[in-house]
């Protein structure tokens, strides 16, 4: 072929030996930008309460410095709370990334899936059936909540599958699913006794309060390898907004790829989940707005993690702060999600009459 | 079977099946189907709605696992290659391919790489080189910034093309890349067609339309029913007894005033002088 044409414009790339990628300033601008936002609001949650600490100390005592009340303080009572908020914010808006990207769809979420209601339902199942609880405590809970996740994540998936997945097949099941676990979890509280509904319900509104250190290893744990595979994989992710025909002829092995992408979204939902409780909306917005602020017409994966760390995060300080009593983080997901959601569905009703 | 009767050189074909039958569930589509499909020519597959000729095309493509037989790719039993290898000699356009909203050409172009990619290599100098070809053959290099959904559906097919372009593949399977282009847009599609033929390539695609099919292919393949009724040449294909087996069309093949192939102009119940 003869090139006298003046080249077109490509996407500029970055070549270091080897290693090669597209050069996407905008997102890398954004990335930083939200790393450093989602890094201010994590050191306000450690500096705002009883005893508030300015920020330059909380920042000193981070680094090893301080002084000793401010070390208790934030080391051993705050810094729970915070890394918890952090760390499911980012899990949970990866953890939405991905099932929207393989739904192809923005109203795949692990909540609108039934994932979250599935790990609500076991949760409450262990306090209220077993008693188990008293005995295993709250990694317990966790372990039930996590595993009521993925049985229903992959039992909606199972369903769903039909030579191929379709995503709004999937939502359709996955809300059908969430409503029955729902459903379930009514059922069970009302057989219960006070003190257990008491407790379950505390639980199922999500929330970062009297988070300890063994809440903080479980979900790193988790997070941090299923985001190593995430981190792996997610290159063979990208031709498959294209649909399935597409991602095959481009040389994917689309079943495999999606099957692993989907069962670390789900085990990232289930982390989650067992870390803080249901905390809604925040793997449905997170992504949607990740992408709006990097311009980019897929939803980007470090975006969205960060983002959900700031929105969780955020969430927090406002229900700590906003009224005399402190509510718990669901409650206020649920406020900017609730909306947020009717935005995209309306949105989405504009352009399909279009 | 009509033999192929063509003054072109012939390459060995380097894609084809032998004895495949491909099925949904119980019902076979195809059964016990043997074809060969002829190196650097543009072959159409023709038939009536529900035939199989999307199957055929997808089959070849490794989309669709046939139950028996296999089909070859350079020697090779397809199914037994890696996806990324037949990703790398074989490009392929399904039927109405969706892009995200907001995507822009280059990007989209760009994604025909993916095969040559990995984690590490993923935008090398060949890369840039190559979708910048892919770009300007199409031609759609003024448009590379504009966002996929804003353009012409002429525009968009335009721009897929390019994208299995960008994949670097001798062979192209493109399953009705004309459907929902009137028809200025579907000539221009088509004549860009022609220009893959021209710089080399393999084209393989199903067409609709029976006139554009005769004027623009080197081979058609007629189904029906799930088998191959013939395949060779439009000139020596295309008759009004085919057409009535393949289709249970009425039609008189005439001369195209045009070009020099022949033209089918079909009967309906009315409207006959």
């Amino acid at each position: 072929m003869t090139e006298t044409l003046v080249k077109p414009s490509v996407a500029p790339g970055v070549r270091l030996g080897r290693i090669s990628f597209v050069w996407r300033p905008w997102m890398l601008l954004v990335a930083v930008v939200l790393a450093a936002l989602a890094f201010l609001l994590f050191c306000l949650s450690l500096s705002i309460g009883d005893f508030s600490i300015p920020l330059p100390r909380v920042v000193a005592t981070l680094l090893g410095g301080g002084k000793r009340v401010d070390q208790f303080v934030i080391m051993d009572l705050r810094l729970p709370r915070a890394l918890v908020g952090l760390i499911v914010g980012i899990v949970l808006g990866v953890s939405g990334a991905l099932t929207q990207s393989l739904a192809r769809n923005p109203l795949a979420s692990p909540d609108v899936l039934g994932i979250t209601w599935g790990a609500s339902a076991a949760a409450v199942a262990m306090v209220t059936v077993s008693g188990a609880v008293e005995i295993t405590g709250s990694l317990g809970l966790s372990t039930a909540a996590l595993i009521g996740g993925v049985a229903t994540g992959l039992l909606v998936y199972a369903l769903a599958w039909r030579r191929g997945i379709d995503g709004f097949r999937l939502i359709l099941i996955g809300v059908s699913v969430g409503a029955f676990m729902e459903a379930i979890t009514t059922w069970l509280l009302v057989g219960a006794n006070l003190r257990d509904v008491a407790r379950a319900q505390a639980w199922m509104i999500g929330s970062l309060d009297g988070r300890s250190w063994s809440d903080v290893w479980l979900v790193l744990g988790g997070g941090l390898v299923l985001l190593a595979i995430v981190w792996a994989a997610a290159f063979q992710l990208k031709p498959m907004h294209f649909g399935d025909d597409v991602a095959a002829g481009l040389g994917v092995r689309q079943n495999l790829v999606r099957a692993v992408l989907m069962l670390c979204a789900v085990l990232l939902a289930g982390f989650a989940v067992s870390a803080a409780g249901p905390i809604p909306f925040i793997a449905l917005v997170a992504p949607q707005i990740a992408m709006r602020v990097s311009r980019f017409p897929t939803p980007p994966l470090v975006a969205s993690g960060l983002v959900g760390a700031a929105l969780l995060l955020a969430s927090d300080l406002l229900a700590r702060t906003l009224l005399p009593i402190a509510l718990p983080v669901g409650v206020v997901t649920a406020v900017i999600g609730g909306p947020f959601l009717i935005y995209l569905l309306v949105r989405s009703n504009l352009r399909r009459a279009s | 079977m009509t033999t192929t009767d063509n003054t072109r050189v012939e390459a060995p074909s380097r894609l084809g099946a032998q004895g495949i039958t491909v099925g949904y569930g119980d019902r076979a589509v195809l059964s016990g189907l043997d074809v060969a499909i002829p190196t650097g020519q543009v072959t159409t597959i023709i038939g009536p709605n529900g035939c199989g000729k999307s199957t055929l095309l997808r089959t070849l493509s490794r989309l669709l696992k046939p139950t028996t037989g296999t089909v070859l790719l350079d020697g090779q039993d397809i199914a037994r290659l890696k996806t990324k290898d037949v990703a790398k000699k074989l490009g392929l356009l399904p039927q109405a391919p969706i892009a995200p909203d907001g995507l822009t050409v280059a990007d989209l172009v760009a994604r025909g790489r993916h095969p040559h990619q990995s984690w590490l290599r993923q935008w090398s100098s060949d890369d840039d080189q190559t979708v910048a070809e892919a770009l300007t053959m199409t031609g759609v290099a003024d448009l590379a910034d504009r966002p996929v959904d804003a353009l012409s559906g002429g525009q968009r097919q335009r721009v897929w093309i390019s994208m299995t372009l960008a994949q670097g593949t001798d062979l192209l399977l493109l399953d009705e890349p004309t459907t929902y282009l009137d028809l200025a847009h579907a000539l221009d599609v088509l004549d860009l067609v022609d220009d893959l033929q021209e710089a080399g390539r393999t084209v393989v695609m199903v067409l609709h339309d029976l006139n554009l099919a005769v004027r623009y292919s080197d081979q058609l393949i007629v189904m029906t029913q799930g088998r191959i009724l013939a395949q060779g040449h439009p000139r020596d294909v295309i008759s009004a007894e085919l057409l009535h087996e393949a289709f249970g069309l009425n039609a008189r093949v005439i001369d195209d005033p045009v070009s020099d192939r022949p033209m089918i102009v079909p009967i309906g119940r009315n409207h006959v002088r």
